[in-house]
């Protein structure tokens, strides 16, 4: 595994830059299809209305893997990442209006440990809340 | 509805084995919009030193969500599943997943809770090679909405 940032280079604090990530209906679609998660509520608007929700919302495993791809991309090894975890707080709705939602994720250095390994804390914001809590991950670093 | 506390510690045979194919990790990366060549191009993964493309970290829930199942769709557990949200995942993983890899899952109720009028139900499923190498632990939280009931 080749992480191309190097523990040396970073410290507690040390922040990932902010990312944001556009999500529409056809990205939930195409999740529906590589994950095996047909739950009517990530497509049918009128589905997901009827069991009380706003609209169509996200699988929070898409928001995770794409908060994944953000650790994944900064630390330039999809390899290095070695425990990963979240807490779906607030589900993210997206419309189908043509534009979605916007996903903005950003990262933060909370600890170094031991064998070049360090802890990431992770948020994501939906256009009106936090969608995850206690996002967290530990990446293996050069 | 209450779950079965009777299950806590309860495991579940092994799943039978899933075979990690390119394609399949190719179709999950464009399905996250990532364009990474580690995940299409098995020269670049092994300039890494991965002996072939790797998987997105998340990848693995294609396989231990269907494991997960059999406890979600046991009737002998009583999970609503209509009322059921996502309410944790947590993967550790011992290695990447990569193409050719055959896995095997053991899911395991790790625990039943009470949240307000919610019930909680916390599963981890652990993925191995077929040959017996470990390669991931993912723990699930289920938590079921109360009902007017």
């Amino acid at each position: 595994m080749t992480a191309t940032v190097s523990y040396d280079d970073v410290a507690v604090g040390t922040e990932m830059p902010a990312r944001t990530f556009p999500v529409q209906r056809l990205d939930l679609i195409r999740y529906c299809g590589a994950s095996g998660d047909f739950n009517v509520i990530h497509w049918n608007q009128r589905k997901a209305q009827a069991v009380g929700l706003p609209d169509v919302i996200a699988h929070g495993m898409f928001v995770m893997a794409l908060v994944g791809r953000f650790v994944t991309d900064w630390a330039g090894d999809p390899g290095a990442v070695v425990d990963y975890g979240v807490r779906f707080s607030t589900m993210l709705v997206v419309p189908d209006d043509d534009v979605g939602a916007n996903l903005e994720v950003s990262g933060v250095v909370t600890e170094k440990l031991e064998g070049r390994r360090v802890r990431v804390e992770l948020a994501a914001r939906g256009p009106e809340t936090k969608v995850l809590t206690q996002a967290r991950a530990v990446v293996q670093l050069a | 509805m209450t779950i079965n506390r009777a299950f806590i510690g309860r495991s579940y045979p092994p799943s039978a084995p899933y075979a990690v194919s390119r394609e399949k990790i190719r179709e999950f990366a464009e399905a996250i919009g990532d364009p990474n060549p580690v995940y299409r191009d098995a020269a670049i993964a092994r300039a890494l030193g991965h002996p072939d493309v790797v998987a997105p970290p998340t990848f693995v829930i294609v396989v231990t969500m269907k494991v997960a199942w059999q406890a979600v769709f046991d009737p002998d557990l009583g999970v609503d599943y209509t009322r059921a949200v996502h309410g944790q995942q947590q993967f550790s993983h011992t290695r990447p997943i990569r193409a050719g890899d055959h896995l095997v899952g053991t899911l395991t109720i790790a625990d039943i809770t009470s949240a307000g009028r919610n019930e909680v139900l916390r599963t981890r499923v652990d993925v191995a090679t077929t040959a017996g190498e470990p390669v991931c632990s993912a723990v699930s939280t289920l938590v079921v909405r109360g009902g007017d009931r």
